[in-house]
């Protein structure tokens, strides 16, 4: 299908994706997806399961080259380059493109060590300025005043939402210029789902963030622009406010008022 | 709404809904013929009808605009889900105002009895009812509309709203040459002017219908639109 895309906003794009195709094995996953990713600012994927929503955010920083029957086609400019063919070092990429998943993943070791870890790949820190770091990171993540005083404690012994809150603070301490999140807020309760909707909303002033969500409301809370994804192709992208009020395809419609299926 | 919702529960909340404000406004419809039936017979009684049956139309607006607010907080709807619900927000708001119109009229029409105003006057209350009628058809057929979705039929009621109000405009032209010959009429000529500035108000409120539909349907809010960029936009 011919997903007409109608970008018509004049927001600078992070990333353009072009003429995206991706395969598992022999299976086509993602059917010739364009789109810009605006810069600074939300962006949602949302879709039944099976759309390829997640698979298209996991295109962004190759985390798909770790199995070796994908393959993506096609193109991911960001700064110019074609993160697809380029030949900088893969854990560069993912430095600049961060990513947080569904299920909390702390490392396990201390809070601390959780996110001096991943800085410690990419920059040598004197102490302080190491400690600097971590503060700033969790201060970020809406976590130091809860853990400021256990910094030492393992990460795992953390609430679901804080270890949540925690993968997001490791996320950002490295600096990433993009955050991509698969369904950070699927295994959390409603609480702690507000905090990290809440810290989203924070992030898009240094970040761009994408957001995979089966949750549609959480993608009208807190998203700036959305995009529709149904069985690999992209149905419908653009401004929130208009997709969830007056979609401009009756497929997104049907999906976003319940009439699917 | 044609297509159904994965819960029927829902659907049968939306439809629910709309049928509600349909028999509103099949309240408020027959609250204005009453109120104008009353007024081209001079009858005291039907009047008080119509005043009576203002309490309960105001008790519906009550009663719809509390289950909107448990159907938003239930079931957050979006797109023509939102848009019908916040239409039938400010249709119901509307459709209170025409019940509140046709009771002025019917307090209106006790007054002129009570002061001993009758037919033998002859005051150009057919005229008024001209209007009356002018008025209540639109108001029906903005309620059509609502119910069958249907933007043709709901920009026909735009349309319409000019001719009341010329009708309007020479109701008032009328009634100042009929105080002017018989100052003996200035003071039942000064209520029917109130009636016949109600009535428009009627046709106003048939026409805020109206646009509720074209939102539903189309998503574009229309008003405060010419007739004539109302067409282009809906079509």
């Amino acid at each position: 299908m011919d997903a007409k895309v109608d970008l018509s906003v004049t927001e600078k794009a992070k990333l353009s994706v072009r003429n995206l195709n991706f395969y598992y094995g022999n299976f086509h996953a993602l059917k010739n997806i364009n789109l810009d990713i605006p810069a600074g600012k939300v962006t949602a994927f949302i879709g039944p399961s099976g759309c390829g929503k997640s698979t298209l955010l996991r295109t962004f920083n190759r985390m798909f080259e770790l199995y070796p029957e994908q393959r993506a086609e096609g193109e991911i400019v960001m700064d110019g380059e074609n993160l697809l063919t380029s030949k900088e070092d893969i854990s560069l990429i993912r430095a600049k493109i961060g990513m947080v998943f569904q299920k909390p993943t702390p490392f396990p070791m201390s809070i601390y060590d959780n996110i001096a870890f991943g800085v410690k790949l990419f920059e040598t820190l004197p102490r302080a300025e190491m400690d600097e770091r971590v503060e700033w990171a969790l201060k970020k993540a809406a976590l130091w005043n809860e853990v400021k005083d256990k910094l030492g404690q393992s990460g795992s012994g953390l609430s679901g939402g804080q270890q949540q809150r925690l993968c997001i603070a490791r996320g950002i301490a490295i600096k990433p210029e993009v955050l991509l999140l698969d369904e950070p807020c699927s295994a959390l309760d409603p609480i702690s789902t507000g905090k990290i909707e809440e810290l989203i909303h924070e992030l898009k002033t240094d970040y761009t963030v994408v957001i995979v969500t089966h949750n549609m409301q959480q993608a009208a809370r807190c998203s700036d622009y959305t995009a529709y994804m149904y069985l690999g192709d992209l149905i419908e992208f653009g401004p929130t406010s208009e997709l969830f009020m007056k979609p401009k395809r009756k497929d997104t419609e049907d999906y976003i008022t319940g009439r699917f299926g | 709404m044609t297509d159904k919702h994965l819960s029927t529960q829902f659907d049968a909340e939306l439809s629910g809904i709309s049928t509600r404000v349909l028999e509103m406004g099949g309240m408020v419809e027959a609250q204005v013929a009453q109120a104008i039936y009353a007024l081209t017979n001079f009858s005291s009684e039907t009047a008080a009808q119509v005043i009576a049956q203002e309490e309960k139309v105001n008790q519906m607006e009550v009663d719809i605009d509390r289950d909107l607010s448990t159907i938003i907080a239930r079931r957050q709807p979006t797109a023509r889900d939102l848009r019908l619900l916040i239409a039938v927000s400010k249709t119901i708001g509307n459709l209170e105002r025409v019940g509140d119109e046709a009771a002025r009229i019917a307090r209106t029409v006790q007054r002129l009895v009570n002061t001993g105003v009758s037919s033998r006057m002859r005051l150009p209350v057919s005229d008024v009812g001209f209007e009356a009628s002018l008025a209540t058809a639109s108001l029906r057929r903005s309620l059509d509309a609502f119910a069958r979705l249907d933007v043709e039929k709901a920009i026909e009621v735009i349309k319409q709203d000019n001719l009341i109000d010329q009708e309007f405009d020479g109701l008032m032209r009328k009634l100042i040459t009929y105080m002017m010959e018989d100052p003996r009429t200035i003071s039942s000529s000064i209520d029917l002017v109130f009636v016949a500035k109600a009535i428009e108000r009627v046709g106003d409120h048939a026409k805020n219908l109206a646009e509720q539909t074209i939102y539903i349907v189309r998503g574009t809010d229309v008003r405060h639109n010419s007739v004539e960029s109302i067409e282009s936009i809906a079509r």
